[in-house]
């Protein structure tokens, strides 16, 4: 698909189909690391920076791949380059931002099964994007991923003010939640855009 | 990994049962979600990726038992994710030739079975540490809890969202579907009203556990 712009697929990708709202990828930490704003920010970005790296690398393993005919082995290369990626990021913020290390706790390594990266990658081959287009839609989706988790954050934040019954409290709670932002999220359908 | 043998779980009934019930991986642990929210839109599909999951959750655990003790500690994820990617691939490739129409339906979720937290969690928090049989077991029972909560799911959103169960109509021909309940945001609402049910429920039973403790102290 060449003919699509670079501005169409960022903004396919970060709003009309949102990673988390629209395509169910990534609901793990979105649950999960959605209580703070802090921490949904910091989260998000750290996604962001792997999904580049990996939808970087993707690119270039599916090029050596399909030179040397070994496409069965592409999701195996995927997953062991977002598994590297993960251990690099992990590296670099133990380093720098100790506290931050503590506050994302098993999220930051579980980043490696978040299924939004390794769908990034499979989705980019499956469009056969170009360099550029993959670099672009890899930052649409971690802007989307963002955005989601802030949204999330936001609201569950005021929720901690609110009395709600006790039976609704937590997960129910935050999956009722997900799906008035979702259905709000459909309203961007109408932009275009292929599913997927 | 070394194990310390008191460590090992005995077999029981319940080594199976835990995964269908206490420790369901979906209601209760909230472990690989997207799956579960994604292709529940209908229950062909549900059932098709609880059994592709399960199958690739069985064989990984089963080969990882087999080889937890040649496994280094330090290299044991990449090790799982290689095995695990390993079984996906054979799943993708087998789903592939038998119906195209579901590799279609399902889509790159098959793939991303390999990012199911599931499978990971069970890898490092059972099967790296247990005898092969007790593994299987447990493997077995968290599959069957996984397929039984996607199962939960699909057939909910599809008798809501379009009238029919497993394609055949059940409804009156004047009930208007709810198309809502077969797109994105239907799959958060009817897995949030199964987790309201089942804290309820629980709220209920704790609450008649109370009251009847309190009758036999006054008794």
């Amino acid at each position: 698909m060449q003919g699509e712009s670079l501005g169409f697929i960022f903004l396919n990708a970060a709003v009309v189909n949102n990673f988390v709202l629209a395509l169910f990828l990534g609901i793990c930490p979105f649950l999960g690391v959605s209580a703070k704003k802090d921490t949904a920010w910091n989260m998000g970005l750290a996604t962001l920076f792997v999904m580049l790296v990996s939808s970087m690398a993707a690119y270039g393993i599916n090029w050596v791949l399909g030179e040397l005919d070994l496409m069965f082995l592409r999701l195996i290369c995927y997953i062991a380059v977002i598994a590297s990626a993960v251990q690099l990021v992990e590296m670099f913020v133990k380093k720098f931002s100790p506290s931050l290390f503590r506050s994302l706790g098993i999220f930051l390594p579980l980043i490696t099964t978040n299924c939004a990266i390794l769908g990034l990658a499979l989705f980019q081959t499956a469009k056969e994007y170009d360099f550029i287009q993959s670099v672009v839609y890899a930052t649409g989706a971690g802007a989307g991923f963002t955005l989601a988790l802030m949204l999330m954050a936001g609201l569950r934040e005021k929720l901690e003010l609110a009395e709600v019954p006790s039976v609704s409290q937590g997960a129910a709670m935050s999956l009722m939640l997900a799906g008035l932002l979702s259905l709000a999220f459909m309203g961007f359908a109408g932009l275009g855009g292929s599913h997927g | 990994m070394a194990t310390l043998p008191n460590m090992q779980e005995k077999l029981s009934l319940d080594t199976f049962v835990r995964g269908l019930w206490e420790e369901n991986p979906v209601f209760v642990m909230l472990l690989g979600m997207c799956p579960v929210l994604a292709v529940t839109n209908s229950t062909m599909n549900a059932i098709a990726m609880g059994l592709a999951t399960t199958f690739v959750l069985v064989a990984s655990s089963t080969l990882i038992s087999l080889l937890r003790s040649w496994i280094p500690k330090q290299v044991r994820i990449a090790s799982y994710i290689v095995i695990i990617a390993t079984f996906v691939t054979v799943v993708d490739y087998a789903i592939q030739a038998i119906s195209l129409d579901l590799y279609n339906a399902l889509g790159a979720f098959i793939q991303l079975i390999v990012a199911n937290c599931v499978i990971l969690g069970r890898a490092e928090a059972y099967a790296s540490k247990q005898r092969l049989h007790t593994t299987l077991i447990n493997s077995l029972g968290m599959g069957a809890g996984f397929t039984v909560a996607l199962l939960a799911l699909g057939s909910v959103r599809e008798v809501l969202g379009s009238g029919t169960l497993l394609g055949f109509q059940v409804v009156p021909e004047n009930f208007e579907p709810w198309v809502v309940m077969i797109l994105p945001p239907g799959g958060f609402f009817v897995l949030g009203a199964w987790l309201l049910l089942f804290a309820w429920l629980k709220q209920r039973r704790e609450r008649r556990l109370l009251e009847q403790e309190g009758a036999s102290n006054a008794g």
